[in-house]
């Protein structure tokens, strides 16, 4: 992974550790490279350490070890007002004794930029966030949304080249979370920035990012796009943590190439690819998406392992149907089935078999 | 059908879209409850046991902070103006003062210091004059002295006629005869069959006596009652006071008592002829008052009781701003008599400066308070409550230690050869040992509020300040600062008006430079008794406090205001 010294690179964590109290790393080993204008995620459950990293990128956290350079420069040792790092917060951080308009002006006016250049930047700042007529509000008259979106203004107004955002959609309800998402990565795409987003949503990882890093215990357990996070999850982690997922425990008996053959705990057998697995008799759990499973044998590969299995629970969930199915002694196993007019609705207490292509169930470490 | 749910009109049928519209324009009467009733009354019959059960139970407390509160408040105002005693003591006297030009001076007419006889003798004999003496004393040095002089003396006026009469019949001294000649026959008789059980039966004036002798009739009847219910004696059995003998010379010398033919009528003429030979001797009302104080022919004590004999006064309130009521109307004292101005002065500015040495001092503490973990903090903060569980006195007695000349701090400064040993600093009984001492026992008061308020500003606002490129003092001063004002103005007020009131410290180690108006209030309270100069300082500094806690809201915003979260 260490490509660290990467000519185009803007943001480079190189093996950075932070630790709070001498005993426990928060963060262990990071490394990470960001080119000029991605958008990256930082996505992970709490204490996992991603807003360490966050913090020590805007400079209020110290690394204990390691460098961080933006820009190729280490910063170290710059101190945080003088990185030119915008920043978001999760709870806004408007400041509550200025207007609108006054705090837009803050970071502008701290640099010593004229009173008419101001105006102009904190205008065009506010109609860019669709808000140019609150300016004379006060933060506490605005609702959450709006909030959000004069912290991005604030944010954007000294115009940063890096713009740091900490679960910034956190307190929103779903509908206007959703509207802030594409928001948000519009602006950024437009305006050419580098972002670096932590949340703990992986939808919202997901439907925004150009990478996201997933974060665990310290250390990024995958770093991808969101397709292949999703379809190609490198360890059982990232497998749970990203979208609904179903597992199988059982041991490797056979590895072939891109092929390998699970024995699982009650001794049927499945094919699967190996993903971080190496050896014959290795403990695996193996994952599987629950909308891959094909309870269809005609769209089954040829002389492909089947599962038997009882149907518990059938969902009706509109656009989809979520059938939860007791597989291989595992009563939490759920398949997701379109709509369709001709998708037949199982009905619990029936027998089927079931079964997926070998690309899709993914051999993973046994680990957590 | 999608055309038709978009126009509400074209519905004919009932649909809850059309019954809503109908409720929303059935506007012009009340809106009914179930049952019939107008809402409202409903709503007010359903929150009613609501409301009485919440009185019932903030009623100790607003029964409690009415008597040990308000009351004693309302008893304070209405002390700094009320002025009766003069009216009720000398009624007579104010009344013949009524043309009295008090602006003009001079001595009065001859009937007012008749008046001042009666009222003098009276209230002698009530113990009363020397309380009026008291509180004439306030305004004018020497009154009490005069009264006093005069409720000792003013027998010698009676006892001139008393001696005279009595000398012509020994009758005149003797308390039978008396009541024969003035009371009803009905009431001497119910007196003598009265068993010394039970109320005695109220003196009554014989039904003429009154035209004959008016003077001698109202005075023995002042006598008689007083007899009765103050001293619970007889009067059959009670010789009556010389002021009556002075009565009664005064009725036979202006008028004809010959066409009288009551009881005791042989020693009444005797009386009449005596008063009207050439040798009786007389004595003026003025000459009589002069004799017993030469301050009585002096313009000055009845242009005092002239000003004051109005029930309600704004004396009070003149002399607690170092003014005093004359004749010519208010005026400002000597420059020599004037204290309260300057105290009150004094007692702001200190005020002032230990309110702004209490935020000086508790800022950075309530900051760094509020900035720690919470158990550190939690630590700290039992250190600065530490002094607030020990006793003021001893806190304050500790100063004392510490400050005097021969304390703690010049021992050490001396020491250290910082101070001569014969130039020791004088840091107690003066301002700087108050500002010293009173800082140090309000400080808790203002670093909680501080703290309180500080707590609740989250750290993110100065990350945020400073990822927007602000340095750490613009931080603190543009965006940290200006939400900490709540919890300054709150811990100010509570300081200021604290200390504004303060007692015990400057009392202990003021000396006298470094005491508070509240220390003249308690010396007027416990000391000169003067509780109507106590009561108008105590409603000054009421006032004070009042305007300044207005000036407060009109400028920053009692909403601004923390004491807590």
């Amino acid at each position: 992974m260490p490509d660290t010294s990467n000519s185009d690179a803007f943001v480079e964590f190189e093996r950075v550790q932070k630790s709070y109290d001498g005993v426990q790393l928060v963060v262990k080993d990071l490394n990470l490279t960001m080119p000029k204008g991605e958008f990256l995620t930082m996505l992970g459950p709490s204490g996992s350490g991603k807003t360490t990293c966050l913090m020590m990128l805007a400079g209020f956290e110290t690394a204990t070890h390691g460098e961080i350079k933006l820009d190729g420069k280490p910063i170290n040792n710059i101190p945080p007002h003088k990185r030119g790092i915008g920043m978001v917060f999760q709870n806004y951080a408007l400041f509550p004794h200025m207007t609108i308009a006054e705090n837009l002006s803050f970071p502008l006016e701290v640099r010593k930029i004229g009173k008419s250049d101001r105006e102009a930047k904190v205008k065009r700042a506010l109609d860019m966030v669709e808000m140019g007529a609150f300016g004379g509000r006060r933060p506490a008259q605005l609702s959450g949304g709006q909030q959000q979106r004069i912290a991005l203004a604030r944010a954007l107004v000294f115009e940063p080249e890096l713009v740091l955002m900490d679960e910034p959609l956190g307190a929103l309800d779903k509908q206007l979370r959703e509207k802030m998402q594409f928001e948000i990565t519009h602006l950024a795409h437009r305006l050419g920035i580098t972002v670096v987003y932590v949340t703990h949503d992986q939808t919202e990882a997901l439907t925004m990012s150009d990478r996201v890093a997933v974060f665990d215990d310290g250390r990024i357990q995958q770093l991808a796009p969101p397709d292949e996070l999703y379809e190609k999850p490198q360890n059982s982690f990232v497998a749970q943590f990203i979208g609904e997922n179903n597992t199988l425990e059982g041991t490797i008996r056979e590895i072939k190439g891109e092929r390998c053959v699970v024995q699982l705990d009650d001794g049927g057998l499945i094919d699967a690819k190996p993903v971080n697995v190496s050896k014959v008799g290795e403990r695996t759990r193996v994952s599987i998406r629950p909308e891959r499973v094909e309870i269809n044998k005609d769209r089954l590969q040829e002389g492909a392992h089947t599962l038997k299995a009882e149907v518990l629970e059938f969902v009706y969930m509109g656009d989809i149907f979520r059938t939860r199915l007791k597989v291989a002694g595992n009563d939490e196993f759920v398949i997701k089935t379109r709509n369709a007019p001709d998708q037949v609705r199982l009905e619990p207490g029936t027998q089927i078999d079931i079964g997926w292509l070998p690309d899709d169930c993914r051999a993973l470490d046994a680990s957590n | 059908m999608t055309d038709a749910a978009t126009e509400p009109d074209k519905i004919t049928g009932p649909t809850p879209d059309n019954a809503l519209r109908a409720a929303d324009k059935a506007d012009d009467g009340p809106v009914l409850a179930a049952d019939g009733r107008p809402l409202k009354q409903s709503l007010n019959r359903a929150l009613r046991a609501q409301k009485l059960r919440a009185l019932a139970l903030i009623a100790p407390l607003l029964i409690f902070v009415l008597v040990s509160f308000i009351a004693p408040i309302g008893d304070m105002l209405f002390r700094s103006v009320e002025n009766q005693i003069v009216r009720d003591t000398m009624p007579r006297t104010v009344a013949a003062l009524a043309d009295y030009d008090a602006a003009a001076g001079g001595v009065p007419r001859d009937e007012v210091f008749e008046a001042a006889y009666y009222d003098v003798f009276y209230a002698a004999e009530r113990k009363l004059h020397t309380r009026l003496g008291s509180r004439l004393n306030y305004e004018q040095t020497g009154a009490s002295s005069l009264f006093r002089k005069s409720g000792r003396g003013i027998d010698d006026i009676g006892e001139v006629y008393q001696d005279q009469f009595e000398d012509l019949n020994g009758d005149w001294d003797e308390a039978r005869p008396w009541a024969e000649l003035m009371g009803d026959p009905t009431w001497i008789a119910a007196q003598e069959g009265w068993d010394g059980s039970g109320r005695m039966p109220a003196f009554e004036l014989r039904s003429d006596i009154a035209d004959v002798l008016p003077r001698t009739a109202a005075s023995y009847q002042i006598f008689a009652r007083f007899m009765q219910t103050e001293e619970g004696d007889s009067p059959l059995e009670e010789e009556p006071w010389t002021v009556v003998h002075t009565a009664l010379y005064q009725d036979l010398s202006e008028g004809d008592v010959s066409g009288y033919t009551g009881p005791r009528s042989d020693m009444l003429q005797a009386a009449a002829a005596l008063v009207a030979s050439p040798d009786f001797e007389t004595i003026a009302f003025r000459d009589g008052l002069e004799e017993i104080d030469e301050d009585w022919v002096d313009p000055e004590i009845w242009q005092t009781i002239k000003t004051y004999s109005p029930s309600y006064t704004s004396g009070y309130f003149l002399n607690s701003v170092d003014m005093q009521k004359t004749p010519e109307g208010p005026a400002l004292r000597d420059e020599d008599e004037r204290i309260y101005g300057l105290l009150f002065q004094r007692t702001m500015f200190m005020s002032m400066v230990i309110t702004i040495s209490c935020i000086l001092l508790g800022y950075p503490i309530a900051y760094l308070l509020s900035n720690l973990p919470s158990r550190t903090a939690n630590l700290l903060m039992i250190l600065v409550l530490l002094p607030f569980w020990t006793s003021l006195l001893v806190r304050t007695s500790a100063w004392k230690v510490m400050l005097q000349q021969q304390g703690v701090i010049n021992d050490t400064l001396v020491w250290l050869g910082l101070v001569a040993d014969d130039a020791r600093l004088t840091m107690i009984n003066n301002q700087f040992g108050t500002i010293v001492a009173m800082t140090h026992i309000l400080l808790p008061f203002m670093i909680l509020p501080m703290y309180s308020v500080m707590s609740t500003i989250p750290q993110t606002y100065v990350r945020a300040a400073k990822s927007l490129g602000a340095t750490n003092w613009t931080t603190f001063w543009r965006v940290y600062f200006p939400q900490s004002i709540p919890g300054i103005g709150a811990g100010s007020i509570l300081v200021f008006i604290l200390s504004i009131g303060y007692y015990i410290t400057p009392e202990i180690v003021g000396g006298t430079s470094g005491i508070f108006i509240s220390n003249r209030i308690a010396y007027h309270i416990s000391s000169s008794l003067n509780w109507g100069l106590a009561a108008a300082l105590g409603t000054i500094l009421l006032v004070v406090v009042l305007l300044l806690y207005w000036a407060y809201d009109r400028i920053v915003g009692i909403d601004n205001v923390k004491l807590g979260g």
